[in-house]
């Protein structure tokens, strides 16, 4: 299968620090790819130059055969690669619905149209539909400030996908949620993604949740990607082991795969 | 959600209702209601400015350009009164258009302050003009209708007549802008602009629409005050204080309701002509304590009092 995103030689840096060296990564259809590394390894670095957030320094971005490096974020969204963050990014003082809502209706027009009522009986429906697939209905009426953390990740995950993107990126969906909580939120996130077979790339550090949902890994360290490979071999790297893993193995915490290794 | 749009039928009844009682008005109720209908065109561009979070303290630049712009055109022996106000609002909205490109990028007290100075270069260049009377400004000639030109008491009848009728077409435009989807990324733009782009669409190109959309309001408000009052000069139509009665008056109204930013244009007039009249050397006071007033007890402004009112009926 042809690979749907491709990056080659990305580089940048900062003031003369490194945020990005030597990135290549394919990315094909289907794909559900963990990525880890400690903080400042550069994951969200990467996340923001393939969503057009950051310029890269050099090197190339394709997706589906076409150059998107230094288009805006906008654009980027509308050839359909859409992203969540890390700190939940919605509209704070609206309800769950309005949220939704405007996403949709940003999503769905363009142009003159915009010119249409924001609110219709059509728009209202797949509102509604979508507020089912990411099993947040109950808080419809909820202003988004007083949402329960994880529901705030949901309807920020919601949002970026109601464009029904083909490359979704998401940073850190569990950041910020208690562990008994995490694999529900994942498991409604990935029920949802996989009825549209969206490709998914996202930034972790529960190695649990990794081991869960993800068929390959990109093991990030200072800029670099040091390893690419499927999840059980990923997690036996040494190099990831040293640099990734390091402080969940000494503490203890060793991640199951390492433990069968 | 209802079928009709109340806030429509409202504009209607009340267009209706004002056209009836231009007939019946004295001289100087019709004055007060040019004015406000002047004034309330623009406070009701920085309502559609504020309901994103921005606020321009500048806004006399658009206002004093629309008003001089028409003022110009009489002079040069153009006095449709039609064509007056069309050029004001496109010349306004031009140069709103223009400066946008600029402004779009600034948010809260710089925006705030950028159109601020801009309006005052408008105002520095004015009051250095001669060929424009300078500090005095100029005459502007009694506008006519598509050839008609009224005599006597006809000459105000038929001007708010005109404006009313332009006023309706605005405020429902302005209206439906609002409840349109364009219109309605303004929340989403105060909260959350990083997440607009993320969702297809640039924050900025809407936040320069909506700068546009108040330049025409402001260039119309300048054409109908020029017409109202038969006289430009740069103190009453581009000096920073006529912002900040633009502000006031988007102050006292709240962002609620299109029909709110007339009815706080009108008590603006109101306060000012009567403490004016009863209190010349204290007026500003009193402008300035109504304002306290209003930020104190009605932070959301008048409109507020209906909703207030509603919910003590149960």
């Amino acid at each position: 299968m042809a690979a749907i995103l491709e990056v080659d030689n990305l580089q940048k840096s900062f003031d003369g620090v490194v945020a990005a060296k030597d990135i290549h990564v394919s990315v094909e259809a289907d794909e559900i790819i963990g990525i880890i590394g400690a903080n400042g390894a550069g994951k969200t670095t990467f996340i923001n130059m393939v969503t057009g957030y950051l310029a890269p320094s050099a090197g190339s971005i394709r997706f589906q055969g076409r150059d998107i490096r230094g288009l805006p974020p906008r654009r980027i969204t509308q050839l359909g690669i859409c992203r969540s963050f890390q700190v939940s990014q919605v509209f704070m003082s609206e309800t769950v619905f309005d949220n939704l809502l405007t996403a949709f209706a940003i999503a769905e027009v363009g142009g003159l149209a915009l010119l249409r009522p924001l609110f219709s009986a059509a728009r209202a429906d797949r509102v509604g539909t979508h507020l089912e697939r990411y099993q947040i209905a109950d808080y419809g009426d909820v202003i988004a400030a007083n949402l329960p953390q994880g529901v705030r990740k949901l309807l920020d995950i919601a949002m970026a996908t109601v464009r029904r993107p083909t490359l979704l990126l998401l940073d850190e969906p569990t950041s910020g949620i208690s562990t008994e909580e995490k694999f529900e939120l994942m498991d409604i996130i990935m029920a949802a993604l996989k009825q549209d077979r969206t490709t998914v790339l996202f930034i972790e550090h529960d190695m649990e949740i990794v081991e869960r949902y993800v068929g390959r890994v990109l093991a990030f360290y200072q800029g670099e990607i040091i390893c690419d490979a499927p999840t059980a071999e990923a997690m036996r790297d040494p190099r990831v082991l040293e640099f990734v893993l390091g402080q969940e193995y000494h503490a203890g915490h060793r991640p199951s795969g390492a433990r069968n290794a | 959600m209802a079928r009709y749009d109340r806030t429509l039928i409202g504009l209607a009844l009340a267009f209706a209702l004002l056209m009836a009682a231009n007939f019946l008005m004295p001289e100087w109720v019709r004055f007060i209601g040019l004015q406000t209908l002047a004034r309330g065109a623009v406070a009701l561009g920085l309502l559609v400015l504020w309901r994103t979070g921005l606020i321009s303290f500048g806004h006399a630049l658009y206002f004093g350009w629309g008003a001089y712009t028409a003022a110009l055109l009489t002079r040069a022996g153009i006095t449709d009164a039609f064509v007056l106000t069309v050029a004001a609002t496109l010349s306004a909205g031009l140069l709103a258009l223009l400066l946008g490109f600029l402004l779009r990028r600034y948010r809260a007290i710089f925006f705030a302050l950028l159109n601020m100075a801009f309006s005052m270069i408008l105002y520095g260049a004015l009051v250095k003009t001669e060929a424009l009377g300078s500090t005095d400004g100029f005459g502007v000639a009694s506008p006519s209708y598509f050839g008609f030109a009224p005599e006597g008491e006809a000459v105000t009848t038929t001007l708010f007549a005109f404006s009313l009728t332009l006023t309706f077409v605005v405020v429902v435009g302005v209206h439906l802008y609002l409840r349109s989807t364009l219109g309605g990324l303004t929340l989403a733009i105060r909260e959350n602009e990083i997440r607009v782009e993320y969702l297809g669409y640039s924050a900025e190109r809407a936040i320069h629409i909506k700068y546009v959309i108040s330049g025409l309001l402001a260039g119309f408000g300048g054409a109908v005050m020029a017409m109202a009052i038969g006289q430009v000069d740069p103190d009453s139509m581009a000096l920073w204080t006529v912002s900040g009665e633009f502000v006031f008056i988007t102050v006292l109204s709240g962002t609620g309701s299109v029909a709110a930013t007339y009815v706080g244009a009108l008590v603006f007039e109101l306060i000012r002509t009567y403490a004016f009249e009863y209190a010349p050397h204290v007026w500003q006071l009193i402008l300035g304590g109504s304002l306290l007033a209003i930020i104190m007890f009605l932070p959301e402004g008048l409109w507020s009092l209906r909703q207030r009112l509603a919910r003590a009926k149960g």
